[in-house]
């Protein structure tokens, strides 16, 4: 799937590129983004360094435990196989929480090692060395943090600020309904694809 | 706001204090176990460096071509019967490759209208309940080490446009 939506965003954009008479831009556009993807990288070595030392210290004193047994029932609902002791569990809670408050940079690393976590626990499944196909929890761990979780808008609010908004918080109702709507009509889909396939 | 503002300033001095702090009392050696994983999130991150550039130079192409604008020109019509006005379109269709480009084109309706209009309302209340797609999948998937991501697409696009109807609908009211 990622082979075809990456190819197909290349070959869209030069042809459509050299058809419009645009493709000096199409050559100056990719060698500036692959620059500015090394820069992205820099900035997130010093958040992901740091959130996921955090993550480190709260984990071995339980805190990442007492995050999970608080969403257990929510957890148990999304994901029935999952082991709740395993560190897949404590992982999804921590990225939920940091979605849900909003930390941006804290989300990342945590939900990249859950995402870490629960290939371990397919292959372990499935008694393979090497996982090429998702696991339903990964879909429905994906599809739920698509959905976004934020309630706060914050970026969105310092923007409408910037620009002389005389409400700026008035977004933060229909924002909390709209992401409120978009989750749960995700986790109908995930739900319902969970059943659909057999494993 | 103001209130708001504060609480957003707090939060992160106060989850650090939080962690640090409870760590410390539950007698946990605090700063090794912050080396050690910081030491683990820079694999992490370096891991991810060869993904994020060919991601961003993918959607660098598509965007410097002028294709979401074609696409945007295209759907025009189809998105004005839904409610969605054509300044709106391509927040949308960007937003699911580049958030930053997505903030880039809400500013300048920002700029162009006013935060407070009808169009301004909608697309702040639009980025702020969606996400950008093509990027969190990739990346993701990558720290699974997985290709065939079955139907994470497929539910992934349903739930953003469930928000982004969402968002028509209480922009609106």
């Amino acid at each position: 799937m990622l082979n075809y939506l990456w190819a197909g965003m290349i070959l869209i954009g030069v042809c459509y590129g050299a058809v419009t008479g645009n493709i000096a831009a199409v050559g100056n556009g990719a060698l500036e983004s692959a620059r500015e993807a090394v820069s992205l990288c820099i900035t997130m070595l010093g958040a992901v360094a740091f959130w996921v030392g955090l993550m480190e210290i709260a984990e071995k004193a339980g805190l990442i435990d007492k995050w999970k047994r608080g969403l257990m029932p929510l957890l148990r609902f999304l994901f029935p196989r999952l082991d709740m002791e395993g560190e897949a569990a404590g992982y999804i809670a921590t990225n939920i929480i940091a979605n849900i408050l909003g930390l941006g940079w804290a989300c990342t690393p945590a939900g990249l090692k859950a995402m870490e976590a629960l290939e371990k626990v397919e292959k372990k499944r499935l008694g393979v060395e090497k996982l090429t196909r998702a696991s339903k929890e990964m879909c429905t761990f994906l599809i739920v943090n698509i959905s976004s979780l934020q309630l706060i808008p914050v970026n969105m609010i310092v923007y409408r600020t910037q620009y002389g908004s005389v409400e700026p918080t008035s977004i933060i109702a229909p924002a909390i309904v709209a992401t409120t709507i978009g989750t749960v009509v995700g986790i109908a889909f995930a739900k319902a694809a969970d059943m659909a396939y057999k494993d | 706001m103001q209130v708001l503002g504060e609480l957003s300033n707090i939060i992160i001095p106060a989850i650090i204090f939080y962690i640090v702090g409870y760590g410390l009392v539950s007698g946990v050696p605090v700063y090794e176990h912050f080396i050690k994983g910081a030491k683990d999130g820079l694999g992490t991150v370096v891991g991810l460096v060869p993904t994020l550039v060919g991601l961003l130079m993918a959607v660098g192409i598509l965007r410097s071509s002028g294709f979401l604008e074609f696409l945007a020109e295209l759907l025009k019509g189809a998105g004005e019967w839904i409610g969605i006005p054509q300044e709106v379109l391509p927040v949308i269709l960007v937003k699911m490759v580049s958030n930053s480009a997505a903030t880039g084109l809400v500013l300048d309706i920002f700029k162009n209208f006013g935060p407070d209009s009808h169009i301004g309302m909608l697309v702040s209340i639009m980025m702020s309940s969606t996400e950008t797609i093509f990027y969190t999948m990739s990346v993701y998937f990558l720290a699974a080490k997985v290709t065939k991501t079955r139907y994470t697409l497929a539910g992934a696009l349903f739930a953003t446009f469930a928000g982004i109807a969402a968002s028509v609908v209480l922009a609106g009211m």
